[in-house]
């Protein structure tokens, strides 16, 4: 919720409170996206080591971030997106991780160590939790009235011709308020670099995005889960995972709601959100031994099983439930895989550019 | 000290603390520059230092922010826009709550503890939820389009969520009682058979109404406004949850400039341009009831 959000960051910036109780050391502070676990992986950790977790949740990075940037966050575990978590290694939000006790690092899986490297080199600060993908959520019935049968739903085209988010506004479009997802991906659909740094290039999605804006309804990155799920909306440009939880909810309504989650044919961004501790943490050991836990195959598999997302854990993999491993929604194929792109940070003078054009294309201003 | 001075030091102490220091902050903050560091400006103040940092600190502190948000048209239209939204709803809810005040002062007593306590009741339910609840009502598929549709008023949904009439609903239903109680209150002590003597001098009820009761009850009508319009001013949960991406307000853009900018400073000065802007009305408003409570 951005409105607590906001509240606590100006409560934090007043005055910083920290959690931590003297004589209750054996508390581990954990705050990690809304949503996002199984809590009988919390209650297994609880009872097999007798740490008691403090578990709290957020919905945007930037919630996250502000916090950690107002120092004495008094969390012990953090899971912020890559793009995120590089500027904040910067800023010297974290500590380095140590290695000797985390025995279960050598589950985690090379292939995506090596994209991660480039948030976090030699991934020296953090570990993944999950990764996923930003793509192209929809609603099978509603689309097929909007647009017929030939509707390009495997294409960023569904989101960005104006011909066809114009037939979709009537039946409602949302799209994540992150530009730093949205425009890569407009960047990607006039075949531009996605990761480029170059305000002269980065502009160009800026005519991208205002010729489509009128007909979003809404630019929010959790609304359009129930939103999907309810029939409110007809096609969300959002998280692999949450769309895959409106599916769930649709199915279960049973209301004649079908959503379906497809990586668009001209590529798609791959996004890891990763475990780190605070440089101030008040319990950094508790925290080794939560990431540690987290780390173990049969936890990652569960927890992988329960959300809905791909790991970074390649131990998991045979511990996974057939409808996670296979679907190419969560695991994508290999064929996929290579179309996939990642981005990095934006400098802080290019920054304000793109948050700048961002608000211009969300007001119009 | 006398203990009637000590008692009246403890609001003062509560203002000074809860307000005019992290006010200070504020505007401290919004002289200092953006860094990437923690927390996120710079200068800090290193009072180890001694003299020398401070006056190095001094030195660093400079206006920048506030030429910024001159020369960027993006913040002179949200506080517009915002003055626009918030007079308009302090308006429709000043039309939806007098009749609401009119109503109650004229119910028999013994009613009347029950009926100003329905006006309170929905404060009893968190602010939140209750504007959570307004999606709800006003969604394409909501529980309103369904009735307009069931008893065929109108054959395609409406869509008034996520557009600035959702806002509109969300600020006139939340402060509602902001309003009905201070006009409520006026209209409570009025003395009714001024009423029975316009009538009696030939005056029709209506025009009664406008040369009696409604003077009378002004000091309630003004405080109602400015109780509904300053906190409209500055609103952000009805506009995030209710507005759609046309939305532009103050509270709104503010939250930007805080979190997704990460510029504490530029953020830090909107508030205090806010706060400066607000501080107007109050003073107007203080003025008024002072020259009310002479004149009474």
């Amino acid at each position: 919720m951005k409105l607590i959000g906001a509240i606590t960051a100006f409560a934090l910036a007043a005055g910083a409170v920290s959690f931590a109780n003297a004589d209750d050391d054996k508390v581990v502070n954990v705050y990690n996206w809304s949503d996002y676990i199984d809590e009988a992986v919390l209650a297994d950790f609880e009872k097999e080591t007798g740490i008691k977790v403090r578990y709290d949740v957020f919905d945007s990075n930037e919630l996250l971030e502000t916090k950690m940037l107002a120092g004495k966050s008094g969390y012990d575990v953090v899971v912020p997106t890559g793009t995120f978590l590089s500027r904040q290694i910067e800023a010297g939000v974290f500590q380095k991780l140590d290695f000797s006790k985390l025995p279960h690092a050598g589950n985690m899986w090379d292939d995506v160590k090596n994209v991660t490297a480039i948030y976090d080199p030699d991934n020296a600060y953090s570990v993944n939790y999950m990764w996923g993908t930003t793509g192209i959520g929809y609603n099978e019935e509603k689309i097929k009235e909007a647009l017929g049968d030939d509707a390009p739903t495997d294409s960023l085209a569904l989101f960005f011709d104006p011909k066809n988010i114009e037939k979709l506004s009537s039946c409602g479009v949302h799209m994540l308020d992150a530009p730093t997802e949205i425009i890569p991906a407009a960047l990607k659909y006039l075949g531009e670099d996605p990761n480029t740094k170059d305000p002269e290039v980065i502009k160009k999605a800026e005519d991208v995005l205002l010729a489509i804006r009128p007909h979003v309804l809404k630019f929010h990155s959790s609304e359009y889960i129930n939103a999907l799920a309810n029939g409110d909306i007809c096609a969300a440009f959002g998280w692999s995972g949450d769309v895959l939880q409106a599916r769930d909810r649709a199915a279960e309504a049973d209301a004649g709601n079908t959503i379906v989650y497809k990586i668009p044919k001209e590529g798609a961004l791959m996004w890891f959100d990763q475990m780190a501790i605070p440089a101030d943490a008040p319990n950094p050991e508790l925290g080794h031994k939560f990431i540690d836990y987290i780390m173990r195959a049969y936890v990652a598999a569960a927890a992988s099983n329960y959300v809905n997302y791909a790991n970074g854990n390649k131990a998991a993999q045979g511990l996974l439930d057939d409808g996670v491993i296979n679907d190419p929604a969560i695991y994508p194929s290999t064929e996929t895989m290579k179309n996939l792109y990642s981005v990095t940070a934006y400098p802080p003078k290019v920054n304000r550019v793109v948050t700048r054009m961002w608000t211009k294309v969300k007001t119009g201003q | 000290m006398k203990p009637s001075r000590l008692i009246i030091a403890i609001p003062y102490l509560w203002l000074a603390l809860l307000f005019l220091a992290p006010f200070f902050i504020v505007i401290k903050m919004s002289l200092s520059d953006l860094a990437v560091s923690i927390p996120p400006y710079t200068p800090q103040l290193d009072l180890s230092g001694g003299w020398e940092a401070i006056t190095a600190y001094w030195a660093a502190l400079d206006l920048e922010n506030y030429t910024w948000l001159a020369d960027d048209p993006l913040y002179i239209n949200s506080f517009k826009s915002s003055l626009i939204i918030a007079s308009v709803s302090t308006l429709i809810t000043l039309a939806v709550a007098y009749p609401i005040a009119y109503a109650l002062a004229c119910s028999p007593q013994r009613w009347r503890a029950l009926l100003v306590m329905l006006v309170i009741l929905p404060f009893w339910t968190s602010f939140l939820i209750r504007v959570y609840a307004w999606i709800g009502i006003l969604k394409t598929e909501g529980l309103l389009n369904q009735l307009l549709l069931s008893v065929g008023m109108i054959s395609d949904p409406l869509t008034i969520l996520n557009t600035n009439t959702a806002v509109y609903i969300g600020i006139v239903y939340s402060y509602l009682p902001f309003m009905v109680l201070p006009i409520y209150a006026t209209l409570e002590k009025m003395d009714w058979s001024l009423i029975e003597a316009a009538e009696d001098l030939g005056s029709s009820r209506l025009s009664a109404f406008w040369l009696v009761t409604f003077p009378l009850s002004l000091p309630g009508v003004i405080a109602g406004c400015f109780l509904v319009f300053i906190p409209a001013m500055g609103e952000f949960v009805i506009p995030d949850l209710l507005g759609g991406s046309d939305t532009l307000m103050i509270g709104k853009t503010l939250w930007v400039e805080f979190f997704s900018n990460r510029d504490w400073p530029v953020a830090s000065a909107v508030a205090v341009v806010l706060l400066v802007l607000l501080i107007v009305p109050i003073v107007l408003f203080q003025r008024q009831q002072q020259k009310l409570s002479e004149a009474g």
